[in-house]
């Protein structure tokens, strides 16, 4: 018992190094000033300019960093909901109705979780339908490759809904939407929520597809505002680094509160790929 | 009869359109477009002339040959790592929940935060990494700016970022085996490392297989990390497929930067197929 307290005390200092002072570093960056972020050396402030750095940040470029918050939560918000009520409609149907199509569909579903997407090709069929630079086209280029793992996640759940509970609906007169939408996506509530968060933090952090679908300042998401801060403000690190922070709070948002389901989902989502 | 309208496969259509207009229709024009030059309105046949410059141009040969180190290294370290980790976090011991919460947290983190940071951490001077080893009486290399580091330095906070995705999956692997037979295995009076070489290793398998395709999968595809990190430099040391697809884009060469998405489709599917059929089929086996 003696021993395993102690290689507790080594684990816990171990993982606390090589996972927290990464994080640490973010957050000591963030407050210093500019002259002793650019040392880049982890050391403590010796002044906290910590809501000057904020306050300069977000008003960086007009408020680009604001306008790209907006734009990232749309994006999220958009992409997120759309995927979860169409993968949820694909998945209630492939579960519960054994068809011939449901072996190319399952064979469809894996693919899109395996085939690297083909991007140039994307911008021309994104083009012609002239939803390129928009959002409203990244929103679809998000629903579309999401999908996948989405429809996995509902599937095995589907299962466990019992088929009385259509029966009965329909003894009662509803019809197939309404007996999705009012009786079955109720019940499917747990593991819609763990989808919506899984995605949510997969969407808000995605950079390839709005650097390639989305490019453009104006249309900046947060992660593209990184990515050109860092070559913008190539000596400005106390600014760099306070938006590399505003970006990693809204997912730990998301772990403070749903840690189990994002465990839940990460996990069932694998070990079906 | 009642089946059929109850279960209706127009609820298919709506994912079935956004998923054939932008996932399916690029990937099958992407064949075709590869063996063109393309300038979006027009495209004109050239044959296999853009798969013959990927294979000739030494700089896009080099991101080929780093796209397969990149994705073996990443996940053999996250197959070690995380079985590892997970032995660790299921054994008994204190803050076992404080410790899968650190170690699992940066698999949500934006990769380009991480890779900025770690740019930052890297850098041959000044950085964290270096100052620590130097204090250690160790000269550290330019981690990003050596060409023969550079790659693997990606790869290392690859893992670093990824690892905690790792260690969940064998975690729910390890603690699906039944308490009874690590009881016969005590009674037997198996050791620790008995339990794991005989007990954990064969049995947390179908877990293994998961980590393995997993991260070969993100690994191979990788882009996002290395652009962040070094942009495929110095010069094109670290180039990967996906860095080669960006950067010909950025050029205008569609139809070679498509061919280079072709590339990585085949290099995927001709890798996970293939040894995930081999991986699931030997578990049947034994």
């Amino acid at each position: 018992m003696k021993k395993s307290a102690f290689s507790g005390i080594i684990a816990i200092m171990a993982s606390s190094v090589i996972f927290l002072v990464p994080f640490a570093f973010i957050l000591l960056t963030a407050s210093k000033d500019q002259r002793q972020a650019a040392r880049l050396d982890f050391s403590w402030p010796t002044e906290f300019h910590f809501v000057d750095n904020l306050i300069a940040v977000l008003k960086a470029d007009d408020y680009l960093l604001i306008i790209a918050y907006i734009n990232s939560i749309i994006l999220t918000v958009g992409s997120v909901s759309i995927m979860v009520v169409l993968a949820a409609m694909v998945a209630f149907v492939l579960q519960r109705r054994a068809g011939r199509w449901n072996g190319l569909i399952n064979f469809l579903v894996l693919s899109g979780l395996i085939i690297p997407p083909a991007v140039v090709p994307t911008i021309w069929v994104l083009d012609g339908l002239g939803l390129f630079r928009t959002m409203a086209g990244l929103i679809a280029v998000e629903v579309a490759f999401g999908l996948s793992f989405c429809v996995l996640l509902f599937r095995a759940f589907v299962a466990t809904v019992p088929r009385e509970l259509d029966e009965a609906a329909i003894l009662d007169g509803a019809g197939p939407a309404r007996l999705f939408f009012r009786v079955i996506l109720p019940l499917l509530r747990p593991v819609v929520i763990t989808a919506v968060v899984v995605q949510s933090v997969t969407v808000f952090n995605d950079f390839v597809n709005p650097l390639y679908f989305l490019p453009g300042s104006d249309n900046a998401t947060v992660q593209l505002t990184v990515y050109n801060f860092a070559g913008q403000f190539g000596t400005q690190y106390h600014l760099l680094f306070m938006d590399i922070l505003l970006v990693t709070i809204p997912p730990l948002i998301m772990f403070l509160f749903f840690n189990g389901r994002i465990v839940a989902g990460m996990t069932a989502g694998a070990i079906k790929g | 009869m009642v089946r059929r309208s109850v279960y209706p496969y127009w609820f298919l259509l709506p994912a079935a359109v956004v998923y054939g207009v932008l996932f399916l229709a690029p990937t099958f024009a992407s064949f075709w477009f590869s063996l063109t030059r393309w300038t979006l309105f027009e495209s004109h046949f050239v044959g296999l002339d853009n798969f013959v410059t990927f294979f000739r141009e030494p700089a896009l040969v080099k991101g080929f040959v780093n796209t397969l180190i990149y994705g073996v290294v990443t996940s053999g370290a996250k197959v070690v790592l995380g079985l590892l980790l997970a032995v660790v976090l299921t054994s008994r011991i204190v803050a076992r929940g404080y410790l899968r919460s650190v170690v699992f947290f940066p698999v949500l983190v934006s990769t380009i935060g991480v890779g900025l940071t770690f740019t930052v951490l890297m850098n041959p001077e000044r950085g964290l990494i270096n100052q620590v080893l130097g204090a250690a009486g160790v000269d550290g290399p330019g981690w990003l700016t050596d060409p023969s580091w550079a790659l693997l330095s990606v790869a290392a906070v690859d893992v670093w970022k990824g690892v905690g995705l790792a260690t969940l999956i064998y975690i729910a692997g390890i603690v699906s085996i039944p308490q009874e037979y690590f009881e016969a295995a005590r009674v037997d009076g198996a050791g620790a490392w008995a339990n794991f070489r005989h007990l954990i290793l064969p049995l947390a398998r179908p877990a293994t297989v998961t980590v393995i395709i997993l991260s070969l999968i993100g690994g191979l595809r990788s882009f996002d990390l290395i652009w962040a990190m070094t942009r495929g430099g110095p010069g094109f040391t670290s180039d990967v497929i996906a860095s080669v697809i960006y950067k010909q884009y950025q050029a205008g060469f569609y139809g070679l930067s498509t061919a280079g998405n072709v590339v990585l489709f085949v290099v995927v599917t001709a890798i996970v197929l293939p040894l995930s059929r081999f991986l699931n089929r030997k578990e049947v086996e034994a």
